[in-house]
């Protein structure tokens, strides 16, 4: 049993060795509160949960003998800015009819209202989250930054298609796009200003 | 062994203290003024819902009564009186003749003020109109309520945050180390009283999530002022994340703030039935299983923010589990009642009116696990009525339960019976009319956290506004009791209940500033 009548201000060396133990605990815990962040992002990922689609390219295109052609679902398209983002930033088509299977071009409309270049970054989000998944963009503006001189505007491109297996009870997609002034951080590091959109 | 320099006079003496019974002292007075300043804010909030409209404060003000009102019982009330107890009995109840870390023992405690200083500086500052508004989204803190939308002071409301963490978890490394390397001979960890059981597990839990909390803090101080996202859609982050993080903590934190006053009931009840402790090791695995399964319940608070089927069963699942360990328990400290010779002393009320109404507000948590009817009661006056029997007269209760139980210990005396009996009355009548009505209102649909409600629930908001006014001021008796009791009463005999078991009781009666300095021996 260990040593009890020796009142000191001293710890003895078991109790600095536990004491050792346990502060590596509570930075372990620390750390894991950071890891919740990847951790999280791998579960959305995986599940296609909460409206987190992938955002990078679809590996599979949309072909013919897949198409589904037994209905019709509706997308609808939303874009927003952030606070501190001086684009405008609409759809040029709020809402289209597709086919499950059948790939689409639509264009969203960008101005730089402000006075200076802005580098801007825009994140998708689909609703109703379950479907997520099936929301397949071939070709996105998301995909990379994007950066327009002061006053210039642009057209951006998104090539999609809704999956076929898409479950059967879901007939309206939503996809919200929001963007982000992402000029400190991008300038920050010059390595993406050559993959930047038009 | 050297001859000590006896408790130096003054400040001095508590300011550089490392004896643990000068520290429990702090850590209690410290809990109790922190007790009164969330319970003026409660009575604030129970004011302006008087009646329906706004008549005293202004919407903003009243979020931010809501948000330190919790804030300040969470982390400054209840989680530091349950470090005092820890300070005060775990040493004298394993026989050591100190904490084993004396000196970040008494940094645990001296970082607290400052902690709470923050925090209740921009209360002030807020109140008397001189800074903006203090923390206002809430105890619970969402992004991006906090984070984009957050005031100017949550700022020192995070840095508050990081300095009671650091203080919880060095007071929490500290039990730890003190009940694994400074029992006395012969005490092993199934001899060891339970209060000195729940606290181990309740300090692992504290190692466990309270870095968790630093963390989310720390995100959401970087994404105010550093340009990260971890909280914001629009940067790639995700708002929901911050819940997942938050309730990672929260859940736990909830057994933190329960589990030591299940070991102080269940020192008191079989004192009073004058018989040993039903099922002792019954207890110690119950103990352990709920804390075990409050790192997998943490969603149960996230039901309505669209978790797939399979997360939210699981969760449900999980959640109703822990009903099993908490119902041995409850049946324990009721076997253990059961043909005992009962006496009702005080401490004996109030851990009776700890079983019965803990059981009510564990109840109506088995009704919130229930996914579906979770949409109906979600931010509703149920769920306030739920955490409030659980913290209340849960937790707290089991505070002042064993404050009764160890006041004739910690100054010699003994309490004043008419007045303890009138606090116990008081209190268990005017608790009852406050939350009970809380269920009907929370169930008819009254949300939480707003300052103004439609008619119908007048007549009940009422009710609770009184009895909020009874039970708040009732405490005040409480406060006289010990100050009656520090400053004289009828002398207490070292072992003045006479059905109470342990080592405290070993020691004369007010215990001297240091015991055990030579270990005693354990059968």
């Amino acid at each position: 049993m260990p040593q009890a009548n020796q009142h000191s201000n001293s710890p003895t060396r078991e109790s600095k060795k536990l004491l050792i133990i346990l502060v590596l605990v509570t930075a372990a815990m620390f750390g894991f509160a950071f890891a919740l962040v990847p951790l999280y992002d791998v579960l959305c990922n995986l599940t296609g949960l909460n409206g987190k689609p992938a955002n990078e390219a679809s590996t599979t295109l949309a072909t013919a003998e897949t198409a589904d052609q037994s209905r019709t679902v509706t997308v609808q398209f939303l874009a927003n800015t952030s606070a501190g983002m001086p684009w405008e930033f609409k759809p040029m088509l709020s809402s289209v009819k597709v086919t499950p299977g059948e790939s689409r071009t639509v264009e969203f409309y960008v101005k730089n209202r402000s006075d200076h270049t802005i580098i801007g970054q825009a994140i998708p989000s689909v609703s109703p989250g379950l479907a997520a998944t099936h929301l397949k963009k071939i070709e996105c503006f998301c995909f990379n930054q994007q950066q327009l001189e002061a006053g210039s505007d642009a057209k951006m491109p998104l090539v999609f298609y809704v999956d076929p297996e898409l479950p059967k009870n879901i007939n309206t997609l939503t996809l919200s796009y929001t963007l982000y002034n992402v000029t400190e951080t991008a300038e920050l590091t010059p390595a993406s200003a050559s993959n930047q959109g038009s | 062994m050297s001859e000590h320099h006896h408790a130096p006079s003054g400040i001095t003496r508590w300011i550089f203290t490392t004896n643990h019974k000068d520290i429990g002292t702090l850590y209690l007075w410290f809990s109790f003024i922190m007790f009164f300043i969330g319970g003026a804010f409660a009575m604030v909030i129970r004011a302006e819902l008087f009646q329906p409209g706004l008549q005293i404060v202004n919407p903003d003000l009243f979020n931010q009564m809501t948000t330190l009102h919790g804030l300040i019982m969470v982390f400054g009330a209840v989680m530091p009186a349950f470090v005092g107890l820890a300070n005060w009995m775990v040493p004298m109840m394993i026989g050591a003749p100190d904490m084993a870390l004396p000196r970040m023992n008494n940094w645990s405690f001296w970082i607290l003020p400052f902690a709470f200083s923050l925090l209740i500086y921009s209360a002030i500052a807020s109140i008397f109109g001189f800074g903006g508004s203090a923390p206002n989204f809430g105890w619970t803190f969402y992004a991006p309520l906090s984070t984009a939308y957050g005031p100017a002071s949550t700022d020192f409301f995070i840095f508050s945050v990081h300095m009671m963490g650091i203080s919880s978890i060095m007071g929490a490394i500290n039990v730890i180390v003190t009940i694994f390397n400074l029992r006395a001979p012969g005490m092993t960890l199934m001899k060891m009283p339970l209060f000195v059981w729940t606290w181990l597990i309740t300090a692992f839990l504290l190692i466990a999530v309270m870095p968790v909390l630093a963390g989310v803090v720390t995100m959401m101080l970087t994404d105010r002022h550093f340009g990260t996202s971890f909280f914001s859609a629009a940067g790639g982050g995700d708002p929901v994340l911050f819940q997942h993080v938050f309730w990672f903590f929260g859940h736990p934190e909830v057994y933190i703030m329960i589990l030591p006053s299940f070991g102080v009931i269940s020192a008191i009840i079989p004192a009073f039935s004058r018989k040993p402790l039903f099922g002792y090791s019954s207890m110690v695995y119950a103990t352990a299983s709920i804390a075990l399964l409050s790192f997998v319940v943490w969603a149960h608070h996230m039901f309505t923010t669209g978790l797939p089927l399979a997360g939210s069963l699981f969760f449900m699942y999980m959640t109703m589990l822990i009903s099993v360990p908490t119902g041995v328990k409850v049946f324990n400290w009721v076997a253990t009642m059961w043909k005992g010779a009962l006496s009702f002393e005080v401490p004996m009320l109030f851990a009776i009116a700890f079983v019965v109404l803990f059981t009510i507000g564990g109840l109506s948590g088995l009704m919130l696990a229930i996914t579906p009817a979770d949409y109906q009661y979600h931010d509703t006056y149920f769920v306030v009525a739920h955490f409030h029997y659980v913290l209340v007269t849960g937790a707290i209760f089991g505070i002042i339960a064993g404050v009764y139980y160890w006041l004739p210990k910690w100054t010699g005396h003994m309490y004043n019976e008419t007045l303890a009996k009138a606090h116990f009355w008081i209190s268990t009548i005017s608790v009852n009319v406050l939350f009970f009505p809380m269920h009907f209102v929370g169930l008819a649909g009254m949300p939480r956290r707003i300052p103004d409600y439609a008619l119908q629930f007048a007549d009940f908001n009422k009710i609770i506004s009184l009895g909020g006014f009874v039970f708040g001021l009732s405490q005040l008796i409480l406060l006289v009791v010990v100050i009656k009791c520090i400053k004289g009463g009828e002398k207490a005999a070292d072992k003045p209940w006479d059905g109470a078991e342990g080592l405290e009781w070993t020691v004369p009666s007010p215990a001297p500033y240091h015991t055990f300095s030579t270990p005693p021996v354990v059968k």
